[in-house]
């Protein structure tokens, strides 16, 4: 008998049994435990936690947008957000552009709701017109990138169901991976695979999949700083898309927390004078 | 005594702002923030190069029968930011070789303080302010007088004197409007294109006002937000922004047009209900000052169809019903009783490329204005703009602009 063929069937014989029972925990996880989906709800109540009361702060923002043959066009814009206490409420959040020239001075406000269409306006400035915009685009791209309306609005937990899939290093760091599936109408996504850092809760991570539950993007969110002793952000974020193999890329300012955000500039009658 | 004309301080002011610009040019080449008066700074704006053609030869003998008219414009935009105030001044000008007496013209769209105080704030200068919500008709927009030479659509504004004082509130935000001085309309000269069979003669309006262009008008405007509709209110006293032509003999004894501006009353409403695709706009007046009290509105809706064929690519759909109730007293339109049918595309792309399409239908008359506008970044510094406009069946009266149907290209320099 020839003992090395012996050994090579009885691998592959291990190899399939271990596969199936692979597929099989796998499956079961899919089918998602009521358990799993508590812990994953725990961990997205527990970022919302270590988020909350930072008040308002604001940055400036520059989007660099690469396509695939490599050419790259910039944004540079101011973002302010004021954070609403209400838990059934979103953030408001207020964004200026600065470049380029022609869209320079055009600004957008958000009020996000949870589950609801949030309340958005835009001022044009050539015309000092302030427009009530729909926001049923939630799946659209932000100003020609790869990031959508819905991956730039507040984290609020009740936007998604949860389920916890995994434990897993993530870099240097340890991870939750968690399974988020978006509530709110009109996503352009079947769901979302969170990692989130065991240590401070922090998203850093995030795979994207289309509508046809296709991996669509990946956002890898680095350089994190802490502020006020509580408060995470990245100051970097790096969105590719594996479908047409576009980037944007999303650098940061350092944040001001709880200094000089005016409350009554989130208001839409204030848009047409914020420049 | 005689009073300044704001032409000579437009004047005045772009030669100022030119001289301005040279300064700060000089001195953002230290690469920093430029710091003027303890303030921020900051110059920007737009030259722009624009050719309009017109297919057609014109209509009225004496005018200028090139088809092909080039003209430049110029906007810098200076500002002054401190910690709650700002000082802006945007002052404008164009040069078009084909209208020395109309085009050829320069303005100062805004040269204003804004003081920010909380939940007020004031703006004292010469501004420019837009109200409303329709797309094919601005209706209840009063403040600012048109200028008209720049385009027929009445959307590019002169700057006006005014000071503006806003609170906002839980219940609203109340708008006081002081308006000290008037601007006439800008129209397009003798020889050029798009005006109609007798020639405007803007140097002789009569004012119903004995003050004239002096007269102090005022203004009134509540804006409030309830869940998904957006409501304007507003209230203007003072000099009619459009005048009624009335036919007179001019200097050289030929027929012309004398812009005539009476004093209105006008209440203003305008409406938008925002319900998930669909934008449902509302804006009626009720003006009285020109013979007849009269009602006009303009309503309709504007739905999207977004991420088209599962794209990024947004289709929104537009229409609009447009009513006017004036009499033969009141400066005339050609918005009586006609219907907007309109289509924009936005590709949502890097470039930013967008096209609206549209035609505006005289039910009564049968006058059709077609219109189609393409805009697209070429670069982060360029960006290009295209127009076209004809006119159908509008060969009589006022109206009388059917061969100067034309397409216009823009070429905008950003700095």
């Amino acid at each position: 008998m020839d003992t090395s063929r012996y050994w090579s069937g009885l691998a592959l014989a291990l190899l399939i049994t271990g596969a199936a029972v692979g597929l099989a925990i796998l499956s079961n996880k899919a089918h998602a435990g009521e358990a799993e989906d508590r812990k994953g709800l725990e961990i997205a109540q527990e970022i919302d936690r270590r988020d909350l009361g930072f008040g308002d702060s604001k940055t400036e923002m520059e989007m660099v947008l690469t396509n695939r043959t490599g050419e790259s066009s910039t944004r540079k814009l101011r973002l302010e957000t004021l954070e609403v206490p209400d838990p059934d409420m979103g953030d408001k959040s207020l964004t200026v552009f600065a470049h380029p020239g022609d869209i320079k001075g055009t600004a957008f406000l958000s009020f996000t709701k949870i589950l609801e269409p949030d309340d958005q306006w835009l001022y044009l400035p050539a015309l000092k017109r302030v427009k009530r915009i729909s926001s049923a685009n939630k799946s659209g791209p932000f100003v020609g990138s790869e990031f959508a309306y819905e991956d730039l609005t507040s984290f609020e937990v009740a936007k998604y169901t949860y389920t916890w899939l995994r434990d897993e290093a993530c870099g240097e760091l340890d991870c939750f991976v968690v399974e988020r599936v978006p509530q709110y109408e009109r996503s352009g996504y079947s769901k979302q695979i969170a990692w989130v850092d065991k240590g401070e809760y922090r998203i850093v991570k995030v795979d994207f999949y289309d509508r046809k539950d296709t991996l669509l993007k990946t956002l890898e969110s680095t350089e994190w700083q802490q502020y006020l002793d509580q408060y995470w952000r990245p100051h970097r974020m790096h969105m590719v898309n594996h479908q047409t193999g576009k980037e944007t890329v999303l650098t940061f300012e350092p944040y001001q927390f709880r200094e000089g955000v005016n409350e009554a500039n989130f208001n839409q009658s204030r848009l047409a004078r914020l420049r | 005594m005689k009073r300044i004309s704001i032409k000579a301080v437009s004047r005045v002011c772009v030669r100022w702002g030119i001289g301005l610009a040279a300064l700060y040019a000089g001195a953002a080449m230290a690469q920093e923030p430029v710091v003027l008066f303890g303030a921020e700074a900051e110059l920007s704006g737009s030259a722009s190069t624009e050719l309009r053609l017109f297919p057609e030869s014109p209509q009225f003998a004496d005018q200028d029968d090139r088809r092909i008219e080039p003209s430049l414009a110029f906007e810098p935009e200076f500002r002054l930011y401190w910690e709650r105030e700002r000082l802006t001044f945007i002052p404008f000008f164009r040069y078009d070789p084909a209208d020395h007496d109309g085009r050829t013209h320069g303005d100062i769209r805004e040269l204003s303080l804004y003081v920010e105080r909380g939940d007020w704030d004031v703006t004292a200068g010469l501004g420019k302010v837009f109200w409303g919500v329709a797309e094919s008709r601005h209706l209840v927009d009063i403040i600012n007088q048109a200028d008209l030479v720049e385009n027929s659509d009445e959307e590019d504004k002169l700057g006006q004197p005014m000071v503006n004082v806003n609170l906002l509130r839980d219940w609203g935000t109340l708008g006081v409007f002081i308006l000290p001085g008037f601007r006439e309309r800008t129209f397009p000269g003798d020889e050029a294109r798009l005006r109609g069979p007798l020639p405007v003669d803007t140097d002789r309006p009569i004012y119903e006002s004995s003050a004239e262009d002096g007269h102090v008008d005022a203004a009134l405007r509540y804006k409030h937000v309830i869940g998904d509709v957006d409501l304007g209110l507003s209230y203007f006293h003072g000099t009619s922004r459009e005048p009624e032509l009335v036919p007179s003999v001019g200097s050289d004894g030929r027929t012309v047009l004398r812009p005539r501006y009476e004093i209105i009353d006008q209440l203003g409403l305008d409406v938008q209900a925002t319900m998930d695709a669909w934008l449902w706009k509302l804006e009626a007046i009720h003006r009285s000052g020109h013979g007849d009290p009269f009602a006009a509105a303009v309503g309709g809706f504007e739905y999207t169809l977004f991420g088209l064929t599962g794209g990024a690519a947004d289709l929104g759909l537009l229409a609009e019903y447009h009513y006017d109730g004036r009499g033969r007293d009141a400066p005339a339109t050609i918005f009586d009783n006609d219907v907007f049918l309109g289509a924009r595309l936005a590709l949502n792309d890097e470039d930013a490329t967008e096209f609206l399409a549209g035609v505006i239908v005289d039910q009564r008359e049968g006058e059709v204005l077609a219109l189609l506008e393409a805009e697209r970044r070429i670069t982060e510094r360029w960006f290009a703009e295209l127009e076209a406009r004809f006119f159908f069946n509008a060969d009589r009266g006022i109206s009388a602009v059917e061969d100067d149907g034309h397409i216009l290209l823009r070429l905008s320099r950003y700095f």
